[in-house]
């Protein structure tokens, strides 16, 4: 086995990678590693790498300055990894460096060796030296079996894959059987990461059935769901995991095409898979004869032109042969008949790139992990109202409220944790009471939510339930391919009588009708984006049936957030005689002056952005928000002469 | 509003033509390749002039009112020139939770627009996103290429103010008799 020649042409191969990683990476030489993925880049990370590199050139110093991908802590971006080994100390991760902390951190960590206790984060491994960051939730209840390697390596590089590893699994498979690797990935129990969680070696088994002459792999990176984005990471991060993913996928089920379809609106992922399908090629890791192997593997990009619809695999199908992307009838699945009627197998980003995790570890130590029904880890987004958010990738079967309290921090501030929106347009809003529900498929679909690509969202007591429900219609409203009449038109009937609701002119029977309207578009729709689009409107009938009431008939908004339904005003006991903090920020000027120089709401003008509420300095905190509207207190406007200070 | 001087006048039909025919010419007349067509024809010109479809459509063989529903169908497809800076304000879940529905609003106010349309000078342009998978750093608006993140309302103003500003210097620079006298310093 360890003479297998594609073993052989590996070994050659990551022998150079190592020596190429040496040469560029001189012994003890500092290092600073900038995380440079797209929310890196959003939060500044390309001015503290350019920052880093001018303060050191200027101060003469000798280190360098890599990128990395994404550790996934995007609450820290910009997010900095300094090595400097003759300090003493270990590897430091530092949050939120700017361009004059990047300075700073020149000066005196690699200048003087002084590692700036105040502003790290922790220590990247256990010392004894100064804390780590293993000593928090955040990082030690993760379990990184995907992820492992974002963050850690340079995604430009293959030099860096092949060094650390990368590849292996590829190299094995190309040793044995095809029949093997589908039989190993049937053991491991792995169920596709796209959401629906359908048995993946049953899929494969599938698909490689039969004497076809042609078949295709299709790796689906079309992530439509808003709120997710470890996809895009993914890719940015480690783009050679995928690639090895794919190239093991299409040898189990014997396809020598493969496509990626991946958002155009992830340009850096596009370019980042673009320049990584290029550089397995050159090294012969893609291409014909992988690894000195008969194996040929033909990779090719294809940008999705932005419809949601297309994450579903027959319209994603369609839109690939250049249709509208509608979706068709199934059966016959695609992995029997599928592009130009070739069995086509169509996996999630996260899927595939779990596929090496699976053959180098074993499907033993993978069924390890997670639960029974559901092995393995789960990458969720963990966004909106939490403290720490970003991706967190864990086994499956930890709970929701150890996910968004333990590892990412609860809700900030004082405020109380309402619910939590799981599986983005598809899935469900679940409140307090469900928060010990443990992520997996199964448990998650029974409490109506779903899986789906792992978007989760936090929201905290000032989100309405109505509106959320509402928000997500409209998405789906906008999104429905209009193929079938029950999500073309269910959806848009559905959005209207929430919108009405939201307006403070619902009826009482309008729950009735919205939750028969539900049923009916969930029952009536051919594909999963109808059938799953009423789950918003259905989870928040269900576990929010109160703020839908109060919205009838108080008109009143519990959550302070619809805003037909609410008003601000200025507390006059509180507010502060001199004081211009609202004044300023208001961006249609209805903050206005009293006779006793305190300030007065004008509710004509105020268009509710609530910016006066963040500006009034917190020993005050005059600004008040309420709802009905009515209730406000009215305080007269001066006529314009008198207002005059 | 000021005009840019520096702009070009807007081609007229034939160099459209041209430029489509350019661009078509290096494609196979395949079906399958409709979608990558219309994305080269908008990565070059920004948007669908209305006479890509008759064009592309011959070259494939299909009607131009296929290519016109093929290209309506997906949201990336433009049909009208945006502006000089493309402003887009996301409203995934997370900016949702967010309020990014406000700064919308505030762009909308500021500029004097619906979302969807172009400023009269086509300096500026405003579109909403779905999402542009930044949701940690809620809520976001792109202007150009570049994100911006945790947008406030009172932010809105600044950022225009930034983009006149530089536009206004762009200019003095080019009135300027040698424009590498100055230094572009920052500020």
């Amino acid at each position: 086995m360890t003479e297998a020649p594609s073993i052989r042409t590996l070994d050659r191969l990551r022998a150079a990678a190592q020596a190429a990683c040496r040469a560029r990476r001189p012994e003890g030489q500092p290092v600073v590693r900038v995380g440079l993925a797209t929310c890196g880049i959003a939060a500044g990370a390309l001015d503290t790498a350019e920052a880093f590199r001018k303060a050191i050139a200027e101060a003469g110093i000798d280190a360098r300055v890599e990128t990395t991908g994404c550790r996934g802590h995007c609450y820290a971006e910009p997010l900095v990894v300094i090595d400097h080994p003759a300090s003493g100390f270990p590897p430091i991760l530092y949050p939120e460096v700017t361009p004059g902390k990047a300075g700073m951190l020149t000066r005196f960590f690699l200048g003087e060796g002084d590692p700036r206790f105040e502003h790290m984060l922790g220590a990247t491994v256990a010392n004894e030296l100064i804390p780590s960051v293993l000593e928090f939730g955040r990082f030690n209840r993760e379990q990184r079996l995907v992820m492992d390697r974002c963050g850690r390596l340079d995604p430009q590089s293959i030099d860096d894959y092949l060094a650390d590893g990368g590849y292996g699994a590829l190299a094995r498979v190309l040793a044995g059987s095809p029949q093997a690797v589908v039989a190993a990935v049937g053991a491991a129990g792995l169920r596709g990461r796209g959401g629906a969680g359908f048995p993946t070696g049953r899929k494969w088994e599938l698909a490689a059935a039969g004497s076809a002459p042609l078949r295709y792999v299709v790796c689906n990176a079309d992530e439509g769901d808003p709120g997710a984005y470890m996809d895009r990471t993914l890719i940015e991060s480690n783009p050679h995991q995928l690639l090895e993913g794919l190239a093991i996928c299409a040898y189990a089920v014997g396809a020598c095409q493969a496509i990626i379809y991946v958002r155009a609106e992830y340009p850096l992922a596009v370019k980042t898979l673009e320049s990584a399908i290029a550089a397995a090629e050159a090294r012969g890791l893609l291409g014909p004869e992988v690894l000195g192997t008969a194996f040929a593997i033909q990779v090719s990009l294809f940008q999705g032109s932005g419809a949601f619809v297309c994450g579903e695999e027959t319209a994603l199908l369609r839109s690939v042969a250049g249709f509208r992307g509608t979706p068709t009838h199934r059966p016959p699945y695609p992995a029997q008949k599928g592009l130009g009627g070739h069995p086509t197998v169509i996996d999630n980003v996260k899927t595939l790139a779990t596929i090496p995790v699976i053959v180098e570890r074993g499907a033993e130590a993978f069924r390890a992990v997670g639960t029974p029904d559901s092995p393995g880890t789960a990458i969720f987004s963990v966004v909106g109202d939490v403290v720490h958010p970003g991706l967190v990738e864990i086994p499956m079967g930890v709970t929701l409220r150890e996910l968004i309290f333990d590892i990412c921090g609860g809700v900030p501030g004082k405020k109380r944790f309402k619910a939590v929106q799981i599986g983005g347009p598809s899935g469900g809003c679940l409140p307090a009471d469900l928060l010990d529900t443990p992520v997996d498929f199964d448990a998650l679909s029974e409490a109506g939510a779903m899986m789906g690509s792992g978007g989760l969202v936090v929201m905290d007591e000032h989100t309405c339930m109505v509106d959320v429900a509402r928000y997500f219609l409209e998405f789906t409203r906008n999104e429905s391919c209009g193929k079938c009449t029950f999500c073309r038109l269910g959806t848009c009937h559905m959005l209207a009588i929430l919108e009405r609701i939201c307006r403070g002119q619902g009826r009482m029977e309008d729950l009735e009708r919205l939750e028969r309207l539900a049923r009916d578009v969930r029952d009536g729709s051919l594909c999963g984006l109808g059938r799953t689009a009423p789950n918003p409107v259905l989870t928040t009938l269900r576990y929010f049936r109160d703020e839908y009431e109060a919205h009838v008939v108080d008109q009143r908004c519990p959550g302070l957030s619809c805003r037909p339904l609410t008003a601000f005003y200025i507390d006059l006991e509180k507010c502060a005689r001199g004081c211009d903090a609202c004044v300023g920020c208001c961006p249609v000027d209805a903050v206005f002056t009293t006779r006793t120089r305190k300030k007065g709401i004008d509710q004509s003008l105020c268009v509710k952005c609530g910016e006066c509420m963040v500006a009034c300095p917190p020993e005050y905190d005059a600004v008040r928000r309420i709802s009905p509207a009515h209730l406000a207190p009215v305080i007269e406007r001066p006529p314009a002469a008198e207002a005059k200070t | 509003m000021l005009l840019n001087p520096s702009a070009a006048p807007p081609p007229t039909e034939p160099e459209v033509l041209e430029t489509l025919g350019g661009i078509v010419a290096r494609f196979d007349r395949r079906r399958a390749l409709l979608v990558p067509i219309l994305q080269a024809v908008q990565a070059q010109c920004a948007y669908l002039p209305p006479e890509t479809m008759p064009l592309v459509g011959r070259h494939l063989g299909i009607a131009a009112s296929e290519v016109y529903g093929v290209a309506s169908f997906y949201n990336q497809f433009r049909f009208f020139p945006p502006g000089r800076h493309p402003i887009r304000i996301c409203l995934g879940t997370a900016c949702h939770v967010k309020a990014g529905d406000i700064i919308l609003e505030n762009f909308e106010r500021k500029l004097g627009i619906q979302e969807g349309q172009t400023t009269a000078d086509r300096e500026f342009s405003l579109e909403r996103v779905a999402c542009v998978g930044c949701c940690a750093l809620a809520p976001v608006a792109i202007v150009g290429e570049t994100v911006h993140g945790h947008m406030q309302p009172s932010k809105v103003e600044g950022l225009l103010l930034q983009i006149q500003i530089a536009r206004e210097k762009a200019q003095r620079e080019a009135a300027a008799a040698s424009p590498q006298a100055e230094d572009p310093s920052d500020d």
